[in-house]
């Protein structure tokens, strides 16, 4: 038996979380030593899980099995395949990350980071975090719901205490509501995959690898295809069940902000994928014009409605659910090249908007306000930030030799393939985008530094700039060299094509 | 005949006899201020007689004993574990409480009431089952109005006694009709005699109506479900978490018993009765719930809909079924227990128990307020707690039954529990007191309470997370039904 990693993976930052909650509340700086300390680890191994995947073999490897409760074929069951590897290295960043913006600044006139009870704050961001984790590494679907359900309710507390005081009790209540209606509608669909299992096939087993060849018949397939799919994609943000998120984004801490647009929202679209698509390919291929044209609705309204925005973190919000439209739309073209394109995005928009979330953040703990018309000048105070939101902006225009370019191509590909006419109308998206990520730029970091900001606001901390810097070098590295992440998904998207019964 | 196993089949009830006799001879000799060790000596009594009943008294093979009135098996023994450990938690609660604390009268009525459950647990028989039930309920209808000087408290008591003794008498007349028409009373030996045919399906119906209006109103199944917010508001608090966890849990025993041996699936028209009635309740508990500003009412309306929720296991009438409600049980009372614990330790301080009052209680003890988010997410369904594995496996015998629209409802309700259990949470962890300083209000907790309710809410964590021991428990006491 190898080293355990994927496990170790898992539970680490729910161990770290107890840990954080065992300390004395007034020793702020060794908790947060702590957190930053188990984010480290964590980052490493999931570094070193993508690194020594073997492509060249492809499927499900570290691979680890315990059984839990034989009774009802529920087992700890573990591995990673080349659509999931990468999203374990993206958690792994975003947790990195996160704990580094929230670190802070305890000066009483910065205030940045978290101030208030940073105990409590790591120990539920971590307990999510472990979560997030083991849904991208379970292939027991048992424990994949179980997993993601743990991701959702500490959102509800993380954004409830150390939001944003205007909106927090009303998104954190609105984004909790939403998951779980999702969450439980496909639980049911769930529950009726493993009772058709039992009957067809006599074994009771909620092993996803299993259930694959379960022989569901095509009316089964067909009816709970939606519920199952919609139900997990509700964490996606698709169209027309996105309206929580961009509230739930702008009521959040800036590292909740992270983590919920940049892993939570994968989790949605990973989850619909691996149960949706995977466990009912039938289903799938006939619901496969309604996926697309949601997706397709929200790939264009996404990115209108965050043009005419002028909070900052409303904007990203809603170009997320543009953003995730494009992932949607990837899926639903069942595809290779929709896949793959939907695969990489995933990772692309995971760290992009990390970033985007992470300056936003870090201006507005400094400005006190995050209006664009009331914001300039950024570039002169704060020009680490400024040029990480302007290399974030560039992939998220799709640029060539950035990440987005390379996910977005493939998808753009994948949708012309399958419907000419949805690609063009899509397509019309990266032209709004470009414009509102140019006007932010333009206005927030270029125009005039407004009477009102002179002599309070300061430079970003040293850990800001670090968690800008690992941002950055993997949106560029992986734009300009897509061979670090395209064949990994590539290999997870043969395993779906087969599926799919495709060639 | 007297064997070993006759014996055995009552040890725990033996065993608690003895500890309630050790009260009852060692109290008179303490000072008023020490007879809270009474909670100590009844706690300590309880997990010895569980440890005792573990070694030396684990059921084998199904038998009967006493002549036909105790069924001496798993579901039986499971159960018995259950209430003693919910017993002597409960015992715990007691000490610091001072209305109830230094009253060694409240121990004894505990333990006669458990004495009660246990054999609630057992009875093969329906004249032994009344008995039981009756046994259990008289010292509780003294528990709830023990402080005489509240108002509320003697109006919980008179309540509840006044619901009792009517719905035990409806219970009573189906238990006589049942033996005029089959001629036994031993509920092994009912299924023959229906399935002989001595007793129509209409008639059946009708004793089966009756005999549910006394367990219905044990289980707080709407629409017999009135007593129980004025009942847990008014009695004392650690008095109103027994009622809602053991008491409850006894009447789901009697009643998975009954309908599974004696009365299985004589009618589909039965279960979709259970299945409307399962309904009803879950979508009344919650919404009643959603309105309630006082924390001990909001856990009475919400104990409403749990028995709801673990409804779906009867009426699913499958082996699976079985099992699930009895690991909902399980799970239910260890969170139930804890919801109560910390509503008790926060009120014996502060005196309120508003849901407004909480405000700020994260930092007035981060510990607690934790406690209290683990009872509460655990109630709403949510992992890593008990509460989420134990809905899961109710669902999951609603879908194989083919229940599945129960199961939407069950949902639906999940969602709206969800809902009002973060609301109290809002007030614990998002609100803060009203121009005071939260450092200047601490909320201690005395050793009972600290004990008592880390004890429950690492029970609520593991069967939350390592639940294959306490599925494979919950499953041989389900085996024995079939």
């Amino acid at each position: 038996m190898n080293f355990p990693v994927l496990s170790v993976i898992t539970f680490i930052p729910m161990v770290a979380a107890l840990i954080i909650l065992m300390m004395p509340s007034h020793r702020r700086n060794e908790t947060r030593a702590v957190a930053l300390a188990s984010a480290t680890f964590a980052l490493l191994l999931s570094l070193w899980v993508y690194f020594s995947y073997d492509q060249t073999v492809g499927g499900y490897q570290f691979v680890e099995k315990y059984n839990w409760l034989p009774a009802l074929g529920i087992s700890l069951y573990f591995g990673v395949d080349g659509m999931s590897a990468p999203l374990v290295l993206l958690t792994g960043v975003v947790m990195f990350t996160g704990v580094l913006i929230s670190w802070g600044d305890e000066d009483p006139h910065v205030k940045a980071g978290i101030q208030d009870r940073p105990r409590e704050f790591f120990a539920f961001l971590f307990l999510l975090a472990g979560g997030v984790f083991g849904v991208f590494v379970s292939l027991d679907l048992f424990m994949l719901f179980f997993f993601y359900e743990i991701a959702v309710f500490p959102m509800y507390l993380l954004i409830a205490i150390w939001g944003w005081v205007v909106t927090r009790e009303y998104a954190a209540m609105k984004l909790t509501l939403y998951l779980f209606v999702g969450s439980v509608v496909s639980l049911v669909g769930v529950l009726v995959m493993y009772w058709t299992q039992y009957k067809n096939t006599g074994v009771l087993s909620f092993d996803m690898l299993v259930m694959e060849n379960a022989g569901f018949s095509q009316a089964l397939q067909i009816a709970w295809f939606l519920p199952v799919f919609l139900g997990f994609a509700v964490l996606g943000g698709i169209w027309p069940f996105h309206n929580w998120s961009p509230d739930g984004h702008v009521a959040a801490p800036t590292a909740v902000s992270m983590f919920h647009a940049g892993v939570l929202m994968k989790l949605g679209a990973f989850a619909a994928l691996r149960v949706g698509i995977m466990l009912l390919p039938e289903g799938a291929k006939y619901w496969s014009w309604l996926i697309m044209t949601f997706a397709g609705v929200a790939v264009v309204y996404g990115a209108y409605i965050a043009f005419v925005q002028t909070d900052m973190k409303y904007m990203i919000g809603f170009s997320s659910v543009s953003h995730m439209g494009l992932v949607m739309l990837g899926l639903s073209t069942l595809n290779r090249e929709g896949l793959t394109g939907a695969g990489v995005q995933m990772f692309s928009h995971g760290v992009m908007t990390a970033l985007f979330f992470a300056v936003t953040g870090m201006i507005y703990d400094r400005a006190h306000t995050r209006m664009i018309p009331e914001l300039g000048g950024m570039m002169k105070i704060m020009p680490f930030a400024g040029i990480g939101f302007i290399i974030g902006g560039l992939v998220s225009m799709g640029m060539p030799g950035f990440s987005g370019f390379i996910a977005e191509f493939p998808i753009f590909m994948g949708v012309w393939q399958k419907q000419w006419l949805v690609a063009v109308i899509a397509s019309i998206s990266i032209v709004i985008t470009a414009a509102y990520i140019m006007i932010n730029i333009r206005k927030v970091f270029f125009a005039d530094l407004p009477e009102k900001l002179h002599g309070h606001v300061g430079d970003i901390t040293v850990l800001d700039k670090v968690a800008i810097v690992t941002l950055c070098i993997l949106m560029v590295g992986l734009g300009l060299f897509p061979s670090l992440m395209v064949p990994m998904v590539q290999t997870g998207v043969e395993n779906i094509i087969r599926l799919l019964g495709g060639a | 005949m007297f064997t070993s196993t006759t014996f055995l089949s009552i040890l725990p009830e033996v065993l608690i006899l003895v500890l309630a006799v050790l009260i009852f001879i060692v109290e008179p000799f303490w000072k008023a201020e020490q007879r809270r060790n009474a909670g100590w000596l009844t706690a300590g009594g309880l997990l010895a007689a569980m440890v005792i009943s573990l070694l030396f008294g684990q059921p084998g093979e199904p038998t009967t004993t006493f002549g036909g009135m105790i069924r001496f098996d798993w579901l039986g023994f499971f159960f018995k574990l259950l209430f003693m450990f919910a017993g002597a938690a409960t015992a715990l609660l007691f000490m610091d409480n001072e209305k109830i604390g230094q009253r060694g009268e409240a121990y004894l009525l505990l333990l006669a009431s458990l004495l009660g459950m246990d054999l609630m647990a057992v009875s093969a028989d329906l004249v032994m089952l009344y008995l039981a039930i009756e046994t259990t309920s008289i010292p509780l209808y003294v528990l709830s109005g023990f402080m005489l000087a509240d108002k509320k408290s003697t109006e919980a008591g008179f309540k509840y006694l006044l619901f009792g003794a009517l719905t035990s008498a409806f219970m009573l007349y189906g238990f006589s009709l049942v033996f005029g028409f089959a001629g036994t009373t031993n509920i092994y030996r009912l299924v023959e005699m229906f399935t002989a045919g001595s007793l129509s399906v209409g008639a059946a119906f009708g004793v089966l109506a009756l005999i549910l209006v006394g367990l219905g109103f044990k289980v707080s199944i709407v629409p017999f479900h009135f007593w129980a917010p004025d009942v847990y508001e008014g009695a004392p608090t650690p008095v109103s978490g027994f009622l809602s966890t053991a008491s409850k849990a006894a009447g789901f025993a009697v009643l998975v018993r009954l309908f599974f041996v004696a009365f299985p699936e004589f009618a589909a028209s039965w279960t979709l009765t259970l299945a409307i009635l399962s309904a009803i309740t879950m979508t009344v508990g919650n919404l009643l719930t959603l309105q309630q500003t006082n924390i001990k009412r909001l856990l009475a309306y919400s104990s409403v809909a749990h028995a709801g929720y673990a409804m779906i296991g009867v009426v699913a009438l499958s082996q699976l079924g079985a099992t699930s409600v009895i690991f909902y049980l399980a799970a239910y009372i260890l969170t139930n227990l804890l919801a109560f614990g910390v509503v008790m330790a926060f009120s014996r301080v502060t005196g309120v128990d508003e849901i407004m009052d909480f405000s700020g209680l994260s930092r007035r003890n981060p510990w607690l307020a934790l406690m209290m988010l683990a009872a509460f997410l655990s109630l709403a369904g949510m992992p890593p707690f008990g509460g989420f594995v134990a809905k899961v496996f109710v669902f999951a015998a609603g879908v194989q039954a083919g229940y599945v629209w129960l199961v939407f409802v069950g949902i639906v309700n999940s969602i709206i529990g969800v809902y009002y259990y973060l609301n109290v949470m809002k007030f614990v962890y998002l609100y803060r007191m009203p121009n005071e300083d939260e450092e200047n209000h601490p909320v201690p907790l005395t050793r009972p309470y600290a004990i008592t309710l880390a004890v429950l809410a690492l029970g609520v964590i593991l069967i939350g997370t390592v639940f294959a021991p306490w599925f494979g428990w919950s499953d041989a006491a389900a085996l024995t039904l079939f």
